[in-house]
């Protein structure tokens, strides 16, 4: 499978009244044609700012002081701003956690809909009406006529999810950023949008990179993830060779931090402490204040990537030791 | 054991604003007759999804809801029954955390003030032994003098929630209302919490009523759990058991529809059409039945009730045998 979306050695810095924040310190990945990327953290961990990076939707105070995001072959931070707006929501598009508030309150559904089939488009009124009604047929809302001229408080937590998606696929994308797109909704209506994505990505032939903190999510829909900590890929590797192997001290603290069938009574394995606040300051491997394994070496140098098996990367010292 | 809670088919109808002059009022059916007992020292779980009732029927036990009818019964008292003025020493007994930290925490005050906040509104410590026991409370939740001086804003989610149940115990009370107390932090501190809440459960003897939406966590925590949709309680039993075989349509549903964090190519999400209807208006008969893949034409019609099946299992389902 060849690759869509590169990203190299991504750093990016905020400012704030308190100093320069040091948000990503060389994020790097790679997402392939026809994949569902999972980006999976815990708060603070970087996983946003990289989706919004790659949009170039930052906020102000944001500085991407270093690295690249090739795109389709071309580098997305070279792109002047008009060139990247026709990138954002025509080749690559984004949807949010909570769909009430990614929604124009005050324009009924349809309208929204066209007006951005035509910013994207040379499609004229009527043809971008009919795009949108076939899309929103597409993403399974039911009574299309009703929701193209329903404003979005008439529709549930789930409906507005399915046509922020059908927002993001009607100028046909070819990646599509989900970030926490399930997080504000209950499990049954978590688990029908979670399989939408997956019929849409291979009906579309799509790319998806699903941002999340929600282990069990990634398992049941990525074909590969990314675990970030502290603005660093900890590890990189195949949904089934990170969730059967995982390498990272941090992944596998992940994991046995998740209450499972049978464990009740007994006591859960925490990671103790909290995440660094800024990073950036730090030497050596972020994690190893935290970590049971941590050696000397860890708190002088920075782990790289280092791989455990073809295409399972993990940047601890442990993988090398392993062999 | 005995009963430290009983609750009698319970009742909350919110009225909603207008319809005086069309001459029609609605309600919101949030907790639509509900029988319930929690046992001295148990953890009870309530599960369901997010408008099913949890919160309400959770806050109409501490009365800090009141109920439109039904009756609360604690430690041997009909609470439901008292005058509002005569709650208060009752209240030491009963507690409740709630699910963001940040927001139930009062932004001005020192953690210090915080939880000696109770104890001098209940006057029960004199001035100079305040301080010996909010330290006492800090030790016993994880924190420790170091923190007496801290706003919440200086704090973590993870520290801010162990101060909020420092603030709960600080009375000794029976029972604490835990209302998604883990929801709002990230899975590696959600787990220290959890060991915390288990821990101080097992030293204090202390009786909770656990709610959430997060059944993995409701799993780990609960000896018995409930599960609600719609305003009423749709299967209680011993957690695991209800773990290993869920029997109501609804239980199934729910938790086929967990994500797992496992890689299993067998597993597949099972996904339950539809969306949770209206408490406004919910549908007759069984209030599942329109998403109800087991549906008959009598469910429609005949609301099944909440029935004993298979020992001390309870299931409200014309189908469960």
């Amino acid at each position: 499978m060849s690759v869509l979306l590169e990203v190299k050695d991504l750093n990016l810095e905020f400012k704030t009244s308190r100093g320069v924040l040091k948000a990503l310190n060389g994020i790097t990945f790679e997402v392939r044609r026809g994949e569902v990327f999972g980006i999976v953290g815990e708060t603070g961990c970087g996983k946003t700012v990289t989706g919004l990076s790659i949009l170039r939707l930052l906020p102000r105070s944001a500085k991407i002081t270093k690295g690249m995001i090739k795109f389709d072959g071309i580098n997305l931070l070279d792109l002047p701003p008009s060139e990247m707006e026709q990138v954002r929501g025509g080749k690559a598009a984004m949807i949010f956690q909570d769909p009430s508030s990614s929604l124009n309150p005050v324009f009924t559904i349809g309208s929204q809909l066209v007006r951005v089939i035509r910013q994207h488009t040379e499609l004229n009124a009527k043809q971008a009406e009919a795009r949108a009604s076939e899309t929103l047929d597409a993403v399974g809302l039911p009574d299309i006529k009703r929701i193209m001229t329903s404003y979005p408080h008439q529709l549930s937590g789930g409906q507005q999810q399915r046509v922020m998606i059908a927002m993001a696929l009607s100028c046909r994308p070819q990646l599509l950023l989900a970030d926490e797109p399930t997080t504000a909704l209950d499990v049954t209506i978590q688990a029908q949008i979670l399989k939408l994505l997956r019929d849409l990505q291979k009906q579309f032939d799509i790319s998806v990179i699903l941002i999340t903190h929600n282990l069990g999510v990634v398992a049941q829909t990525c074909d590969r993830l990314a675990v970030l900590y502290a603005g660093r890929v900890a590890e990189i590797g195949s949904t089934h060779d990170i969730f059967n192997n995982p390498q990272h001290p941090y992944t596998r603290g992940l994991m046995n931090a998740i209450p499972k069938p049978g464990s009740r009574g007994k006591k859960m394995a925490a990671i103790p402490g909290t995440v660094p606040s800024n990073p950036g300051e730090m030497t050596g491997c972020p994690f190893a204040p935290r970590c049971e394994f941590a050696f000397e070496r860890c708190s002088m140098e920075t782990p790289a990537l280092l791989k455990a098996s073809e295409g399972h990367l993990a940047s601890c010292f442990l993988v090398e030791h392993a062999g | 054991m005995t009963n430290l809670i009983e609750v009698h088919s319970l009742k909350k109808h919110f009225r909603l604003p207008g319809g005086w002059l069309s001459g029609e009022t609605k309600h919101v059916y949030a907790v639509d007759g509900v029988d319930l007992s929690i046992a001295s020292g148990e953890t009870f779980g309530l599960v369901g999804e997010s408008g099913c009732g949890k919160t309400t029927l959770g806050r109409m036990i501490l009365r800090l809801i009141e109920p439109t009818s039904g009756k609360v019964i604690f430690d041997g008292k009909d609470i439901t029954a008292i005058e509002k003025s005569r709650m208060k020493p009752i209240r030491r007994e009963m507690q409740i955390v709630f699910q963001n930290p940040l927001s139930s925490l009062s932004p001005r005050l020192r953690v210090e003030q915080i939880i000696a906040e109770p104890l001098t509104t209940h006057g029960i410590l004199s001035k100079e032994r305040i301080r010996p026991r909010v330290i006492e409370l800090l030790e016993q939740v994880g924190l420790g003098r170091q923190h007496l001086d801290r706003f919440p804003h200086e704090m973590s989610g993870g520290q801010c929630q162990r101060v909020a149940v420092a603030r709960a115990l600080a009375l000794n009370p029976k029972l604490i209302v835990l209302d998604e107390p883990t929801s709002a932090l990230d899975v590696s501190v959600q787990a220290q919490i959890i060991n915390l809440l288990d821990e101080l459960k097992k030293t204090l003897g202390l009786t909770y009523l656990f709610i959430s939406h997060d059944l993995n966590v409701v799993q780990h925590i609960s000896d018995r759990i409930g599960v609600m949709y719609l305003g009423k309680l749709v299967e209680v039993g011993d957690a695991q058991d209800v773990f290993d075989e869920p029997l109501h349509p609804y239980t199934q549903a729910l938790f086929g529809a967990i994500p797992m964090p496992v890689v299993d190519t067998k597993r597949e999400l099972k996904v339950l059409e539809g969306n949770v209807p209206s408490p406004v208006n919910p549908p007759s008969g069984c209030r599942f039945h329109t998403r109800c893949p087991i549906a008959q034409k009598m469910c429609q019609e005949t609301e099944p009730a909440l029935r004993p099946v298979r020992g001390a299992r309870q299931a409200a389902c014309h189908f469960v045998e």
